[in-house]
This record gives structure tokens, sequence and C-alpha cells, in this order.
């Protein structure tokens, strides 16, 4: 009897719920897209000798990775506006701020995947008379990839689940959906649940689908 | 072919280089023994500049390597390198490694840089490992194709970094005798190496290094035959 009631209370809350999920899935995209394109060239920025790109990029890193998301999530959402003058939209607010956090943590991730090549790998194209950006775009980047898939992964899972912190700005992500719905059915228990099992089936398939299958890719070929 | 002027290197406070001068013509082979430490292998990297040297000269062709303005990677271009630890692309098969310099460097098209490579992997004995992956090739072999990347690019002057020291004994011979081949079609080459055979039956001359000096040089006779300086007989009796 018990279980049926569960699975009655599920029945009517996954279809509101997979509405905040949609929200989720759409930062979470954008964030790791946007993150990820941010993070390859302030990795570049972060590892050049000159000061001028190598300074903001180590600035920007300290900025999102030193602070807490949530503090960066008012700072935009309510702090911003007094410097435009009008309110900013909460979801631009919210796809913002999680691209330049996680693009902070995957600059450091791949500046670590980048100096983790050999130095011999530089030399040797350099020994053959290409440039330095010849060399990082065809023989340092495509190895230094290959090594960050799982910490890149990590960081991924990790972004799906700090979407979940949105919805202090209001934002019906999925959690916050979950919130609403123990508020009118006081079925704390059987909710918050069924959020972490949704939240786990979506992380098991970025590290199924998206790690295991690009690595496997990836070794084909080279077992380095 | 290779001018060399006073070279000097120093890492903070410790002097690797002391003044080292160096002329090598065209077709000539200029073998550089000495005791690990004593800086024949930073020498060789100044001359494609892997390592600024502090102070001092280099020409190579004609083109001055250490001028401010120096276009590097035009220089590099006519000076191979081949490393102790091959340092071949690991995510490129071997006809990969090679095409692809000619490639981006000299604008081949693939089909003539595919071409070049797989007469340089005939010439170094490797026809039949052109799709290989470097670790599915034996150490022997993959400095083999580090040859020939090197060789793609129509160096005028090779350079070899302890080519052999990372390899299995058996294996050093099929890489020495690449090299010979090399020397008999007349390439301009200086080899870093302790391998005293090679040293004396393809060297044109011999530079022995100890402490960023140049010891002693003369032709592989007189320096294996009849040393003059104390050091160089010290070492020769320990390696021989």
């Amino acid at each position: 009897m018990e279980l049926f009631k569960i699975l009655q209370i599920w029945q009517a809350a996954l279809p509101v719920l997979l509405v905040g999920l949609k929200i989720t899935v759409q930062l979470t995209v954008i964030a790791v897209l946007f993150g990820s394109i941010i993070g390859l060239f302030v990795a570049l920025a972060k590892l050049s000798n000159y000061k001028l790109l190598r300074y903001p990029a180590i600035i920007y890193i300290e900025f999102f990775r030193g602070s807490p998301l949530l503090v960066q999530l008012f700072l935009f959402y309510f702090g911003l506006p007094q410097l435009l003058g009008h309110p900013v939209d909460r979801f631009m607010a919210a796809a913002f701020v999680l691209s330049l956090n996680c693009g902070a943590y995957i600059a450091e991730i791949f500046r670590a995947g980048i100096q983790s090549i050999e130095r011999g790998q530089m030399e040797a194209a350099r020994s053959l008379g290409m440039t330095h950006a010849q060399a990082m775009r065809h023989v340092i980047l495509p190895q230094a990839f290959k090594r960050v898939i799982p910490p890149l992964g990590n960081e991924f899972i990790i972004m799906l689940k700090d979407t979940s912190l949105v919805s202090v700005i209001g934002l019906a992500d999925m959690a916050r959906t979950g919130q609403l719905i123990i508020a009118n059915t006081y079925r704390a228990l059987e909710i918050w649940f069924l959020v972490a099992i949704i939240y786990i089936i979506m992380t098991v398939m970025i590290s199924e689908f998206f790690v295991n299958r690009m690595e496997r890719r990836l070794k084909a070929g080279d077992r380095s | 072919m290779i001018v060399a002027k006073n070279i000097h290197k120093s890492f903070d406070q410790l002097k690797v280089l002391q003044g080292i001068d160096l002329q090598v013509k065209e077709q000539e082979v200029v073998v550089v023994i000495g005791p690990s430490g004593s800086g024949k292998s930073t020498f060789l990297r100044c001359l494609n500049l892997l390592e600024e040297p502090s102070d001092g000269e280099i020409t190579i062709d004609g083109m001055n390597v250490t001028a401010k303005n120096a276009d590097i990677n035009k220089i590099r271009q006519n000076v191979g390198m081949v490393f102790q630890r091959f340092n071949l692309f690991p995510h490129k098969t071997a006809i990969e490694n090679i095409t692809m310099a000619p490639m981006k460097v000299r604008k081949l098209s693939e089909q003539e840089a595919q071409k070049v490579a797989r007469d340089l992997l005939a010439k170094v004995g490797l026809q039949d490992k052109e799709n290989a992956y470097p670790d599915q090739l034996s150490g022997g072999q993959q400095q083999r194709v580090a040859i020939a990347r090197a060789l793609a690019m129509k160096p005028k002057v090779m350079l070899f970094d302890e080519p052999t020291s990372a390899l299995d004994p058996e294996m050093v011979g099929e890489v020495l005798s690449v090299m010979k081949d090399l020397a008999r079609d007349g390439m301009t080459m200086v080899v870093v190496t302790h391998e005293m055979g090679f040293a004396r039956e393809v060297g044109d001359r011999v530079l022995f290094m100890d402490e960023g000096r140049v010891i002693e040089e003369g032709t592989p006779e007189q320096i294996f035959g009849n040393p003059q300086n104390e050091r160089t007989r010290a070492f020769l009796n320990k390696i021989l």
C-alpha cells in the first residue's frame, strides 16, 4: 500500500519536475559549452608569456573559483542592475554566471592538461619549424584534450548539480520545482528522493555516454 | 655551414657553456663526446635555439641564428633535430608524424607530403610501418621514424642529441646504420653520442667537451689513437 502511495505521489510530481528539469538541462548545456570555450582560451592566456594576457586570466580564475557560486549569483542578479540601471533577466544572469564559473574551473583543467604534456613534444614540433601556435594546435592540444576528459567529465557533473543554486534568484529549476511541490503536498521525503534520483540519472548519463565513450573513442589507435 | 663563436650558456649561477667555438663545413660529420654534464647536449640545443645562448654568435647556412630579429622558424626548417627520447607525436601514425611539418610549415599538399614520407620510411627501412602509432613501434623503430620526420623538412644540417642512449642495446645498430647512410649521402651532421665506434667510423672530426669547454678536437684517429689532453685520456680510458 505504502509503495503504491509513493508511486502515486511520484506520478503526480514527475510532469512538474520535468518542467524544472528543462531549465536545469538548458543551464547545464549552456554553462558547459561556453565554459569549455572560455576555459580553453583562458588556459592559453594563463600559460602565455605576455603579462597582459596572463594577469587578467589569473584574476578571472581566482575570482570565480575563489568566491562561492551563491555569492556570484547574487552579485550578478541583484548587484549588476545597480550598475546597469535596469533589472537583468533571471535566466540570462544565471547562464552568464554559471558559464563564467564553469570556465574558471575548466581553464585550470585545461592548463594542467597542457602542462602535463612532456616538454619534448613542444621541442620536437618547434625544431621542425612549426610556430608556437601550430605546435599548440596540432601537437599539444590534441594530446591534452585526451588527458583532461576524466576531470572535464567530473566538472560537467559538478556543474549539473550546481545549477540547483539558481533557485536563490528565483529560477524554477528542478530543485526549486521540487521545493514548490513539497510546499503544496508536504511530501518532503518522497519528492526530494525523486529529485535526487533524477539528478543521479543525469550524472550517470554524463559519465557513461560522454566520458566513457569519448575516452574509448579517443583511445582507439593510441594506447599511450 | 655552421659557425658558432664563443657560445656561453648559464642557468642562473650555473655556467654550463663557457665559450664554445665550432665550425662545421658542408657534408662534414662532427661528433661531440664527453662526460655527462659536460654541456654537449646544451651546446647542441643552442644551435637551433632550443636553448638561448647567454652570449656568442651562431650562423647556420649564412643565416644569423642569434640575431635579435632572426626568423627562428625559418632557420629551424633547415636544421633537423633528433632527440634522445624520440619525441614522436603519440597521437599520430608514423606517416602522419612525418607529413605534419611539411604540410603545416612548407605547405605541401597531403599527397606530396605522403610521397616524401613514404620515400623516407623506405630509406629508414620502415615502409611497412606507415600506419603504426609510435607506441606500437620498438624504440629503434621510433627513432628511425623520428629521423625520417626530421629529414622530411629537407634540412641542410642534422643535429643528433644522444640518439641511441635511450635504446635497448640490440636496437642501437639499426639507428646507427641509418645515420651512417645519411653521412654517406653527404648530410652535414653534428652528433652528440657515447657510441665511440660510430664516432671513429663516421666522424670527420671529434670534439671532446668537459665542464662547458672544448678540451680537445681532432680527427678520430688523433682523439682515439693519440689523445693529447689528460682529461680526454682519462675519459676514453673509462669508456673504451
